[in-house]
C-alpha cells in the first residue's frame, strides 16, 4: 500500500467515524420524538392547549403552563437581552485588558457552567426572601435571567469579536466616537450573532425545570397571570408533575406537553435562524 | 453598513424599551380584587387538593386556588412563616415544626381528610412470597439491615439464595418519614442502601423489572399498575385488629384492620387567616363536605363515617393544634381527636 492509499483509507474511515458520531445522537433523538409523538401526539387537540389542569386526565390542559412559559419568556428576554448585550459590550469594546477584566472573564465563563438549581437556590434567597417578590412571574424570569446572562454575554463578545476592525477604524476615521461606532456600526454587524445566541439561550432557559421549582413555582392554577406579581407554572412543572402521577392518562398528557414544549422550542430556534439569516442578507460592506 | 439594518436595529430597541414601560406601568394593578387561596406541600396530598381545587372553582367563580408541591416538610416550613394558607401533608406536624409556627405566630387547625395504604410490593413474577410480617419488614429495613440483609433467605429461610433490591421513595418524603417510624420505630431511621426516588413512577419500573425487587409506596400506585406488581399482605401479629396477614383494600384501611401501614392525610389551615377571610372558610367547608368522593375518585380511601364527623366538628369550633403532640405511635385518629 502506497502512502496516498494510506492516507485516503485514513480518510475514509475518519469519514466513517464521523457519520457514526453523527448518527447515534440523531438516532436518540429520533427514537425520543417517534416516542413521544406515538405515546402523547393523538391527546394534542384544541381543548388539551386551551383547558386548565384537572384531576381528569382526559380533561386536563396545559393553558396555564403555556401562558407561564410566554410570559418567563417574554420578561427574560426582556431583563437578560439588554443586560447581558451590554455586558458584553462592556467587556468586548470598553473594558481595558487586565487581570480585573480577565478575572471577570474566567468567572462568567464559569457561571455558564454552574448547574441550573444552584441559580433556582439564588433566586429563591434573593428575590423571594429578601425582595419579598413571592412565588411571582418576576421572581422566575429575574432567576432564569441569571441563569442565561453568562451565555449571552459570552456570544455577545464572540459577535463582537468577529466584527473586522477594519469597520472601527474606518469609522473612527470619519470622525465618530466609540459610542457612535460602535451603536451604529458594530452592533448592527453583530446582531445575528447576539440574536441567535440569545434566541438559543432562551429556548434552553424555557426547558428548565429545576430553578423554577426551587423557587416555589406553583403545581396547579387555573386562571391565567395578568401581572408580573402574579403566581404562575409552566410547562416543564406541569410535565414533571403528570410523569410522577399514577395514572397512565397523566403519563399520555406529560408526552403531549413535552411535545408542544419541543415545538415551542423548534419555533423559536427557526425564528433565530431566519433573523440571521435576515441580517446577514443585509450586510454590504 | 446599510441603513435597513441600522433602522430595523433600533427599531428592535425601541419597541423592547415600550414592552419594557407597559410592564412595570401594568405591575401593582392587578392582585388587588382577587381572592387567591394559596395551598402548598405534599405530593402525596396534591391529586385530593386538586380535585378539590377544580371542583371549587367550578362552583364558586371569584376564588382562585393556587397549589404547589413542596413536599410536606417544605409545605410547613412555608405554611409558619404565614406565607400560605393551607399546607398538604402526608404526616402530622413534627415537634420541630410545631416550634416553627410557634415562632412564627402561626395557630393551626389540624384536619385529615383521608386515608392512605402503604403498599408493600415485589416483582410480578416473584412466586415464593406470599405473606410478610412487620417484625421482617423490620429485619429488611432497619439501619442495622444496612450491607447485611442482602438475600430473601435471610429474612425467612424457605426463601430463596437471590439477591433483594429494595426500592424506597427519596428520604425528605412523608411517605418515607412514616414508614421508617411505623416499622423501624423512629422517623427517618433506615439502612440507606436502597434506591430512593421522588418520583413512584421511578419505584413502580424498578421493582416491575428486577425479579428480586421490593419496595413500598401508595396504593394508588399499586391500583394503577397492578398487571406489573405483586402486592404483599401484611402481618402485624396482633390479633386484636385482624388475624394472619392482610392486604390493603378499602375495607381493611377503613375498618383499621390494615395496620400499621395505613396513614391519615391532612390539611393544616392557618386559624388566623380562617376567621379573616370568609372565603378560605368556604373554601375549607366545600373540602370538607366533599373530600370522601373526591378522595376515592383519586385513588385514596376516605375516612369512616366517625371520623370525618369529628373533623367537621373539629373545623367548626375552629380548634387549634394537633393531635399528636405527645401521642403514642400505635394510636388511632379517632382515639386521639376523641381524647382531645
Amino acid at each position: 500500500m502506497t502512502r496516498l492509499e494510506r492516507n485516503k483509507l485514513a480518510d475514509k474511515l475518519f469519514k466513517v467515524v464521523a457519520i457514526c458520531a453523527t448518527a447515534v445522537a440523531l438516532v436518540f433523538l429520533a427514537a425520543l420524538v417517534i416516542d413521544l409523538i406515538y405515546d402523547g401526539a393523538g391527546r394534542i387537540d384544541w381543548s388539551f392547549i386551551t383547558s386548565f389542569p384537572s384531576r381528569r386526565p382526559a380533561r386536563a390542559g396545559i393553558i396555564a403552563a403555556i401562558a407561564g412559559t410566554f410570559w418567563l419568556m417574554g420578561l427574560t428576554a426582556l431583563f437578560a437581552f439588554p443586560i447581558g448585550v451590554g455586558a458584553g459590550i462592556y467587556l468586548e469594546e470598553y473594558a481595558k485588558k487586565n487581570t480585573f477584566t480577565k478575572i471577570i472573564e474566567v468567572n462568567i465563563a464559569n457561571l455558564a457552567g454552574v448547574p441550573s438549581i444552584i441559580y433556582g437556590l439564588l433566586g429563591l434567597g434573593i428575590f423571594v426572601r429578601t425582595f419579598r417578590l413571592d412565588q411571582s412571574l418576576l421572581t422566575g424570569a429575574l432567576t432564569l435571567t441569571l441563569l442565561i446572562l453568562p451565555i449571552i454575554i459570552i456570544t455577545t463578545r464572540e459577535a463582537l469579536r468577529a466584527v473586522p476592525s477594519g469597520l472601527r477604524q474606518a469609522s473612527y476615521a470619519l470622525g465618530a466616537s466609540q459610542w457612535q461606532t460602535t451603536y451604529s456600526q458594530v452592533l448592527p454587524v453583530a446582531m445575528p450573532g447576539i440574536l441567535t445566541g440569545t434566541i438559543l439561550a432562551l429556548s434552553r432557559a424555557i426547558g428548565e425545570t429545576a430553578p423554577l421549582v426551587a423557587i416555589g413555582a406553583l403545581t396547579y392554577i387555573a386562571f391565567l397571570p395578568e401581572s408580573v406579581m402574579d403566581p404562575f407554572t409552566a410547562l416543564p412543572i406541569q410535565i414533571f408533575n403528570w410523569v410522577s402521577r399514577p395514572q397512565k392518562g397523566f403519563a399520555i398528557n406529560a408526552a403531549a406537553a413535552i411535545i408542544v414544549l419541543l415545538c415551542i422550542t423548534l419555533v423559536l430556534n427557526s425564528i433565530a435562524i431566519y433573523l440571521r439569516h435576515r441580517f446577514k442578507k443585509r450586510m454590504r460592506w | 453598513m446599510d441603513k435597513n439594518n441600522l433602522k430595523s436595529f433600533k427599531a428592535l430597541s425601541f419597541l423592547l424599551a415600550i414592552i419594557a414601560m407597559t410592564l412595570v406601568g401594568g405591575t401593582g394593578i392587578a392582585e388587588a380584587g382577587r381572592k387567591i387561596v394559596k395551598i402548598d406541600g405534599s405530593s402525596t396530598v396534591f391529586p385530593v387538593t386538586e380535585a378539590v381545587a377544580e371542583e371549587f372553582q367550578t362552583a364558586h367563580r371569584g376564588t382562585m386556588v393556587t397549589i404547589g408541591v413542596s413536599g410536606t416538610g417544605g409545605g410547613f416550613k412555608k405554611f409558619c412563616r404565614g406565607d400560605i394558607d393551607i399546607t398538604n401533608a402526608s404526616r402530622p406536624i413534627k415537634p420541630t415544626e410545631i416550634a416553627q409556627c410557634k415562632k412564627g405566630n402561626v395557630q393551626y387547625i389540624e384536619l385529615p381528610i383521608a386515608y392512605d395504604g402503604l403498599a408493600i410490593i415485589v416483582n410480578k413474577s416473584n412466586d415464593w412470597i406470599d405473606s410478610i410480617t412487620v417484625k421482617e419488614l423490620k429485619k429488611i429495613w432497619e439501619p442495622a439491615a444496612q450491607r447485611k440483609i442482602l438475600k430473601w433467605n435471610q429474612i425467612r429461610p424457605n426463601w430463596p439464595d437471590k439477591a433483594i433490591h429494595l426500592f424506597a421513595p427519596g428520604v425528605s418524603s412523608g411517605t418515607f418519614d412514616y414508614f421508617t417510624k411505623a416499622i423501624n420505630g423512629e422517623e427517618g431511621a433506615s439502612r440507606g442502601d436502597f434506591t430512593a426516588s421522588e418520583d413512584d413512577n421511578v419505584l413502580v419500573q424498578g421493582i416491575s423489572s428486577d425479579k428480586g425487587g421490593m419496595g413500598f409506596f401508595g396504593l394508588a400506585y399499586y391500583e394503577h399498575n397492578s398487571d406489573k406488581l405483586k402486592l404483599i399482605p401484611v402481618d402485624d401479629e396482633i390479633d386484636s385488629n385482624g388475624k394472619g396477614p392482610i392486604a390493603p383494600t378499602v375495607a381493611s384501611v377503613n375498618d383499621g384492620t390494615y395496620q400499621p401501614l395505613s396513614r391519615p392525610i391532612f390539611i393544616y389551615v392557618d386559624k388566623a387567616k380562617v376567621e379573616a377571610r370568609p372565603e378560605l372558610a368556604n373554601f375549607i367547608q366545600f373540602f370538607l363536605d366533599n373530600t370522601a368522593a373526591l378522595s376515592e375518585e383519586v385513588g385514596y380511601i376516605p375516612l369512616p363515617a366517625a371520623i370525618h364527623t369529628l373533623t367537621v366538628e373539629r373545623f367548626k369550633a375552629r380548634i387549634e393544634g394537633t393531635v399528636y403532640e405527645g401521642a403514642k405511635q400505635d394510636a388511632s385518629v379517632e382515639d386521639l381527636m376523641r381524647l382531645k
